[in-house]
This record gives C-alpha cells, structure tokens and sequence, in this order.
C-alpha cells in the first residue's frame, strides 16, 4: 500500500493529552486527597462485601436487559417511517435525563402498590403489584437505560449507507441475511459499548437501587461510600471503595472494548433509509407492537410526572427564577466543557487506533471512567483539595460544572468516537491522498460526519447537569440555588405538590434544552 | 471560661479596630435554612437586636453537617452549629471544635432534663409511625401490635437517614437483646427503606403504604397548613424515641460573645415562636403564647424514650448489624 496511514498531528496529540490528563487528575486527585486525610485505615466489613457483590450483580443483568430490548427497539425505529417517529425518539431521550426521585415516583405512578397496574389488577380482583426488590431495581434501571442504548444502536444503523440495502434487496436476500451481513456486524462494534455504558450508570446506582429494591439487601457500594463519609467520617473506607468501584468498572471495560469490532461499510449517498427487505406484514406487525409496548413503558410513567405536578403549577415560589437560571448556567457550560473533553479525547483515542491498537484502547477506558467515579467520593475529595487554598463557596458553580462535565464525558465519547471511526475508516484515505489535512479536513470530512452525535451528547450533557444534585450540595453557597435543590427543599418541607410542579419544570427545561442540541444536530438529515 | 473571655476581648478589639458590622457564620441543616424553613424569619429577628449579619449555611442533614464540619476541621468558617441531634453529639464532641456553653436555662420544657455542658436543645420531636386515619381505620397502639399486625410501613435507613436512625435506636431501647428479633418480625411489613424522610414519606402521601416512619408533629402540617385533618401519628404505649435537636459555638470562633448572644437568642421567645409551624417540631422553651392551635392533640406520648448521649455509637453499631442481617434475609 503506497498510502501510509494519516499521522498524528500535532494539534490532535497535545489537546488530547490534556484532556487524558485532566480527566485522570479529576478522577484520581480526589481519592489521593481522600487518603491523605484518613486517620484510620480502611477494613471492609462483610456487609461492604455484599455490596460489591450485590452491585455487580444488578449492575451486568441491568444492562444486559436494557441491550436486548434495545435492539428490537432500534430495529423497528430503524427500518419504519411514521407519523411522530421524530417526537419519538426525542421522547428517548426523556427517562434518562429525569432527576432519579422525579422518574422513581413517576415508576411508582404506574408500577408502585398504588400505582396504575395496581389498581387495575385490584379492579380484577387480583393482588397488587409489589415490584419492591430486584424486579424494582431492574425496572427502573432498564427505564432509565433502555432509551440511552436505544439510541446509540440507531445511530449505528443510520450509519449503513441505503445502498446497501438496496444491494441486498436486489440480491434477494432474507430479512436474517440482512440482519447477518449488514445488522450484525454494525451491532457488534456498538453493542459491547453500550453494555459498558450502562453497567458503568448502574455500578453508581444508589438511590433507586435502595427504594425499589426494597431494603438493605439492595445496598450498593455507592450506599457504602456514602455512609462511611457521613455517618462514620472513615474518609480511607470511602477512598478504598471508591477505589474497588473503578477496578470493578475497569475491569469491565478493558474487556468490552476489546470485543468492539469496528466496521466500515463506506458512504452512502442518501439521507433516508429506505428498506426493501421488511415489508412483510408479519415484520410490519412486529415493529409496530414493539414500538407500542415501549411508547407505553417510557411514556406512562412520564404522563404520570406531567399529571402530577399541573395541580400546584401556579403555586410556586419565587425562589425558582433564580435557580432556574443557576441551573441552565452550570448546564450550558458543563455542555460545551463536556463535548470539547470528549472531542479532544475522542479524535486522540481514533488517531492512536491506527498504530497504537493497545494505547487507544487504554486512553479510551480511562475516558469512560469517570462514569465510575463515585459522586460523593469526588465531591468530599475536591472539597479537601479546594478548601485550603480558596472559599469553596465562592467555585459552587464552576465545580458543578466541571464535575458535571466529566460525568457526562463517557456518554458523549461513546457517541462520538464510533462516528470518527467510521468517518476515519470511510474518508480517511481519500483524504489523505488529497492532502486535506487541519480545519479544513475537520470542516469537509469530520464535521458532516460528528454533527449528529455532537448534537446529541451536547444535548445529553447539558440536561444531565440540570438533573444533577450531586456536588452542589457540598459546595453549594446559602444564597446559591439550583432547580434540583429547590425540588428536595420543597420536599423536606412537606411542600410535595410544589415539589412535583418544581419537578414536571425541571424535566420540561431539561427535555427542551436536549431536543434544541439533538435537534440541532439533525437538522438536515433524517435520523 | 478563659477561651470564652478571650473570644470577647478578641470581638471587642475587632469591633474597635475594623468598624465594620461582624458576621456571624451558622452552620445548620438544609431544611433549615429554606424558604420554608426557621432560617429566613430567626436570621430577620436576631438581626434586629445584633448589630450583626446573620448568615446560615446549610449543609445536608444533621449527620452531613457534622462530617462537613471534620472536614474543614481548624479553618471552618462556622461560629455556631445549629442542627446536630441526641445522637450524634458524643461524636461531635470528640472533635473538641465546640466550647462549653454558658449554662443551661432553668426554663427548658423537655420531657428529660437536660445536662449537656456544650450543647444546648432547641427543639424537640417524638418519632412516630404516621397513617391516614380514613384509610387504616385501626392503627396499632403500640410496638408489639404494630408487630402483630399486617399494616405495611416505610421506614429510612438508618445508614443515611437520621429518623432511620431514630428507629433503629427506638426498637433497641425497647426490645433490647431480641432486637434482632423484632426487626424480622417486622420485615415482612416493610414496604421498603428510603435513602432519606422526603422518599418515604413523598411515597406514603401517594399511598404506597399504610404508615411512614416520621413525627409525632407531622399531622400538624398537614392541619395547620393545609387544612387536612385526615393523618395522625400512632402513639405506641411503650414510649417514643425522641429526637433533640442542639446547638453549640464553634471554640475558635472569633465572634465568641455574639456567639453566645445567639444561643441565648435561640433560648428566647422569638426563636422559640417561630420553630413550631416551620420546623414542625416542639420547642425547646415553650413560648409565651402557648403552641398553635392543632399542633397538640388530644393523644400524645406518655413515655419518652432515649439512649443516653454517650453511649449512643456503642449501641448504633450493634443495633445496625442487628438491622443489617435481620433485613438482608
């Protein structure tokens, strides 16, 4: 071959570099300075063990329920053009951005002992439901997660070019032929990533696994992290299992990387994917109840938030302006940090692919990390980083941001570095025989390229901050508020009507700020 | 004494030097210092009189406040922490951040006497299992009926709840060694356990369960605030465990004397007044106008039951691994 592969320029090297850089300094000062202030060192207890295991556990059969519902999902939203297809997948992206105790008590709405199901299995004469336990935790792990994965695996099948199919349909090829040359082997470079990314949501689980798992039993190690900060002040136990979290997370994800199998199908030419080979009705029925069934587990539980929080709508106290504005703030920017880390890291990770298969896969895995990293353990760490040198307070809502950022990091990488792949494996050496090198390669090849997933994560990373409670706690100055923090003060305060209208606000800013980037990203093309 | 004198002399010669007006720092729990908190009103009234800024900060609960406080250790900010319970304080003390108080006022209407030598109560609550009373016509009367019985309840963990706690302490107090005992007793009733009180009780007002472990107090709410007379709490004939809630001044504080200004502000008709209808809960003093209407009902504790302040961590550690494998079966 006369072409050698592209270099790694300059520019792509050093900004990635400093992203890696970054994003290990985050995730690991926090447990350095956790160490360095324990006063006891750290003896994980039988109960800690039960943890792990216990978080293990959920966590894989989580997301591999969400990956195989996923797929049907995507299929039929993949291969049918309908009325509302677009509010559709746009309604994807609603159960993964709900703050956890808005969408645990839209679940209960439907699924709780009260709950829809209920009383209509009571009207029947039947027992209520009772989800508490394993079955809870599931549920609500595959309503969060089904979506997400949904997603990913439908940009991956946006991205077999309609000639293909129509290559196959001339060939007169089966559906399972289909699904065998074209489908397969797309789900493969997507599906183990997918999995990672929701084992890595779950393995953080803390809250949902605790209420709808029905007790002690359900305890995860985040449970444990937080415990040992609060109740007992053991800051080792806090840093070691913080620690047993990463290599746990590690370990999967080393793995799941290494059976990605990219592919490369080339370019096609045409926006919509028109398909010759579903048109039986047998698959036409298949789609469509699939497609009904999930309308109905996403939506309903989402029309139950809606409902309940109209009623105290016009009650509300003033006290949410300001927040409102903190909170699209922290958001907008812990957006644009988010995309330019992972935008970095992600043209870095595809450059090495090339000659360094080894280090790309470990540049990658520590990107996704920072999904792993416990919420409190970053937190309480950057808090005893920050305070001996300036006012807490007064960086609430650039840590915020910052910490923000580089939990939504993993989620923007994986939508985003299948794309540079693609576009490296499709148009790379054309356009290195062309010589098209710098912003012009990026604007002429990447750029067209990235749109789609940039406006998604963008999207995603933006709303996800809004949602998020986590550190701002912690930092949070008195006068400082966020639309989450008013929804838990209304709570505490009895106040659960204005509680559940502050809630249906939250979702409503958050789902628009997500379709306006999605949507963006689309604009021009067909999903 | 000495420390306490000095923190004055330190006040004054700082109010000579710099003219400006101090702020006093007080640190406290989230609930406090929201709008629908004590914190807006009491921060107004001691402003009044003070010649001070008054600045609360919250922090979590209870229990996130006091390790918020070890972990700014010297450096802290806070001049007075207000907000830490009964069950924390042997803990807190043994950071040896706080400065004994100036003496416990004879006027204290709590159900125990008071003998802290740092902390000072503020107010007060029973923990108590609350149900709707047009719903479960007969709730149980007391722990062992409620262990009898098939009400179904939700209940906070204790490893990140402090009504969790409460419980968990309250069911050692009475049952003791067949502790463990009680708790599988129990457990088939349990709904589910909540990560904090605005879970369950949130889940309990949608009708997820029978009853919801909170205060003797919260009906009131729901009376006084909404109208709403249909909730009750269950007064069991054992007793209930009580929660105190405490405050004490920071020993490095360099606003000592208005530190001390505060807490006997936090003892005065003008603190005490607001508590009842903000934070829902007794206070410490009972002032001059008596309780709201609604806030007492005809059926109250006789007992009041609590762990002494010492022995509290001991006995939290046993009671948790008790709760801990009753519940994990």
């Amino acid at each position: 071959m006369a072409i050698r592969p592209k270099q790694i320029t300059t520019f792509t090297r050093w900004s990635g570099l400093a992203a890696l850089l970054f994003v290990a300094l985050l995730v690991a000062g926090p447990l350095l300075a956790l160490w360095a202030r324990a006063d006891t060192s750290a003896t994980l207890t039988g109960s800690d063990w039960a943890a792990i295991k216990f978080t293990l556990f959920q966590a894989t059969l989580s997301a591999i329920i969400s990956v195989v519902l996923a797929i049907p999902v995507a299929r039929a939203l993949a291969r049918r053009s309908f009325r509302g297809r677009g509010a559709l997948v746009t309604l994807l992206g609603a159960p993964f951005l709900l703050p956890v105790i808005v969408a645990i008590f839209g679940l209960l709405a439907i699924w709780g002992r009260s709950g829809l199901v209920s009383q209509i299995l009571l009207s029947f004469g039947l027992e209520r439901l009772n989800i508490y336990g394993l079955s809870g935790v599931l549920l609500a792990h595959v309503f969060f997660n089904l979506p997400l994965v949904t997603r990913l695996i439908l940009q991956g099948w946006g991205r077999i070019p309609v000639e293909h199919f129509r290559l196959s349909a001339q060939l007169g090829m089966s559906p399972k032929d289909v699904f065998l040359r074209l489908e397969l082997p797309m789900l493969r470079s997507i599906l183990p990533g997918a999995f990672l990314l929701v084992f890595l949501l779950c393995v953080t689980s803390f809250a949902v696994a605790l209420t709808l798992g029905g007790g002690p039993k359900a305890t995860t190690i985040e449970l444990a992290i937080y415990q040992a900060l609060r109740f007992e002040f053991a800051l080792g136990k806090a840093a070691t299992l913080g620690l047993i979290q990463f290599a746990i997370c590690a370990i999967i994800a080393f793995w799941s990387l290494r059976v990605t199998v990219p592919v490369a199908f080339g370019d096609g030419l045409s926006a919509v994917t028109q398909r010759w080979d579903v048109s039986s009705r047998w698959l036409l029925w298949q789609d469509r109840l699939v497609l009904i069934a999930v309308t109905g587990f996403l939506g309903a539980p989402l029309v139950a938030v809606v409902v309940r929080g109209l009623p105290a709508l016009t009650n509300l106290p003033p006290a949410i302006w300001p927040a409102m504005l903190n909170s699209l703030t922290v958001a907008l920017f812990s957006a644009a940090l988010s995309v330019l880390l992972a935008l970095a890291l992600a043209g870095f990770i595809d450059s090495l692919k090339v000659r360094h298969q080894k280090m790309s896969s470990i540049v990658e895995g520590v990107g996704l990390l920072t999904l792993a990293a416990s919420p409190f353990v970053l937190g309480t760490g950057l808090f005893i980083i920050i305070h001996p040198i300036a006012d807490p307070f007064a960086l609430a809502l650039p840590v915020t941001a910052l910490v923000n950022a580089a939990i939504s990091l993993p989620l923007a990488l994986r939508a985003l570095l299948p794309a540079l792949q693609h576009n490296r494996l499709t148009y790379g050496r054309l356009a290195d025989s062309l010589n098209i090198r710098g912003w012009s390669r990026f604007r002429l090849t990447t750029w067209p390229a990235i749109r789609k997933p940039l406006g998604f994560s963008t999207g995603l990373a933006a709303a996800l901050s809004m949602g998020d409670l986590g550190v701002i706690t912690l930092f949070a100055p008195p006068d400082v508020e966020t639309l989450p923090l008013v929804m838990y003060r209304l709570m505490g305060a009895y106040r659960m009507d204005e509680a559940a209208s502050v809630a249906l606000i939250l979702v409503t800013l958050t789902l628009t700020l997500f379709w306006i980037f999605d949507r963006g990203g689309r604009l021009g093309h067909q999903t | 004494m000495k420390r306490s004198l000095l923190a004055a002399a330190l006040v004054t010669f700082g109010g000579a030097t710099w003219a400006e007006t101090p702020t006093l720092t007080v640190y406290t729990y989230d609930s406090f210092v929201s709008d629908w908190g004590p914190g807006p009103a009491v921060e107004a009234a001691f402003e009044e009189t003070c010649g001070c800024d008054l600045v609360f900060v919250g922090a979590g609960d209870g229990a996130a406040l006091l390790s918020r406080l070890k972990l700014e250790g010297a450096r802290t900010k806070a001049d007075v922490v207000l907000g830490l319970d009964t069950s924390l304080i042997a803990n807190a003390k043994a950071t040896g951040m706080f400065a004994p108080h100036n003496g416990i006022p004879a006027n204290l209407d709590l159900p125990i006497k008071w003998e802290d030598d740092v902390f000072l109560p503020y107010d007060w609550g029973y923990f108590a299992f609350v149900y709707d009373k047009t719903l479960l016509s007969d709730a149980p009367d007391s722990f062992a009926e409620l262990l009898e019985s098939d009400v179904s309840i939700l209940i906070q963990d204790p490893r990140s709840s402090t009504p969790g706690l409460g419980l968990l302490l309250w069911v050692k107090e009475i049952y003791g060694d067949n502790a463990a005992e009680a708790w599988a007793t129990l457990s088939p009733r349990i709904v589910t356990v909540t990560k904090g009180w605005s879970e369950a009780y949130g889940m309990f007002l949608e009708g997820e369960a029978d009853m919801v472990l909170s205060y003797t107090t919260s009906p009131a709410y729901h009376l006084i605030a909404e109208d709403d007379d249909t909730k009750a709490a269950a007064i069991f004939e054992e007793g209930h465990y009580m929660q105190i809630e405490v405050a004490a001044k920071i020993a490095a504080t360099e606003h000592g004397q208005l530190a001390d200004a505060f807490l006997d502000f936090m003892l005065s008709d003008a603190f005490q007044s607001i508590i009842p209808t903000t934070n829902w809960m007794y206070p410490a003093v009972l002032p001059a106008d008596g309780l709201p209407d609604g806030f007492v009902t005809e059926n109250e504790p006789e007992k009041a039951l609590l762990i002494p302040i010492d022995k509290v961590e001991t006995i939290r550690k046993e009671a948790l691994n008790e709760w801990l494998s009753a519940l994990s079966r």
